[in-house]
């Protein structure tokens, strides 16, 4: 496998990852904010769901995978291009599609399904060009080289 | 409507200023030595000591802030197509200030990736 082939599987690896934890991270949210009922506009309203979304554990599960969402994304943008892993991200609409009708069992409409394939073919197209095109040095790289040339 | 404008500017701005930070902070932090748990933290530690990084966390804190000004004052209608227009404001920004090459088969995913977006939030199931 040469460097271009792996670089590319190991960016749409860590973009698969990435959107996976992030709509986990979403579910999750969902399901701790519902399991804490409504939120109410005002002082005591908003003081008690804050209590209670301290002491609940789904929330600080959804945090966990949102985090991990954050760590990839940026592990992802120190290897490839943005304007290569950013589109590549918009996946997650078909991920989340998929959780809909799986976990929280909802019927999805042909307009939806529409988008995702639409969705689906851009993702495919941008994940065919070359991951890295760029030259930013990073910061290592540059005072290790001035390490070398001193 | 042109408080309603100016706002998707900022939105706009913030996001894919912020987006455009991180990677460019990302790149000159460098890759991950490997996935061991030591390396990691001194890659993320890095990263958290980046000035790129820490200009990137508030644009996209204010990105997200003001696009839930922007629902609370415009239809949906309006504010999800200028959300996925970020896709191609923040290609524009990766060619344009990243230097990247996008290929024309790179913008023609952008864009149908942008086309896709706008559906699927649209229909309201999202």
């Amino acid at each position: 496998m040469n460097h271009e082939h792996r670089l590319r599987f190991k960016t749409l690896a860590m973009v698969l990852l990435m959107v996976v934890c992030a709509n986990t991270g979403d579910l999750l949210l969902k399901r701790g904010m519902t399991q804490i009922g409504e939120v109410r506009i005002s002082f005591s309203g908003l003081w008690q769901p804050l209590l209670a979304t301290i002491h609940n554990p789904t929330i600080w599960l959804a945090i966990l995978f949102l985090l991990g969402f954050t760590l990839c994304y940026m592990t992802a943008v120190s290897w490839a291009d943005y304007s290569y892993v950013m589109p590549a991200g918009a996946f997650g609409y078909a991920v989340q599609t998929l959780l809909a009708i799986v976990v929280l069992h909802e019927t999805v409409n042909a307009k939806r399904w529409f988008g995702v394939i639409v969705i689906c073919i851009g993702v495919l197209l941008v994940g065919q060009t070359k991951p890295r095109t760029s030259t930013v040095p990073a910061e290592g790289a540059s005072a290790n080289r001035a390490a070398v040339s001193s | 409507m042109i408080k309603i404008l100016l706002m998707l500017v900022f939105f706009i701005c913030c996001s894919t200023g912020g987006e455009i930070a991180m990677s460019y902070g990302m790149k000159r932090v460098g890759e991950p030595e490997s996935f061991r748990p030591m390396p990691l933290l001194r890659f993320f530690w890095r990263a958290a000591r980046s000035g790129w990084i820490l200009l990137a966390a508030p644009l996209m804190a204010a990105s997200f802030y003001s696009l839930l000004i922007l629902l609370s004052w415009a239809p949906i209608s309006l504010v999800i197509p200028a959300s996925a227009f970020n896709y191609v404001v923040g290609t524009f920004g990766a060619k344009y200030l990243l230097k990247e090459d996008v290929s024309i088969k790179r913008w023609l995913g952008v864009l149908m990736v942008c086309a896709g977006v706008t559906i699927v939030l649209l229909t309201g199931q999202g």
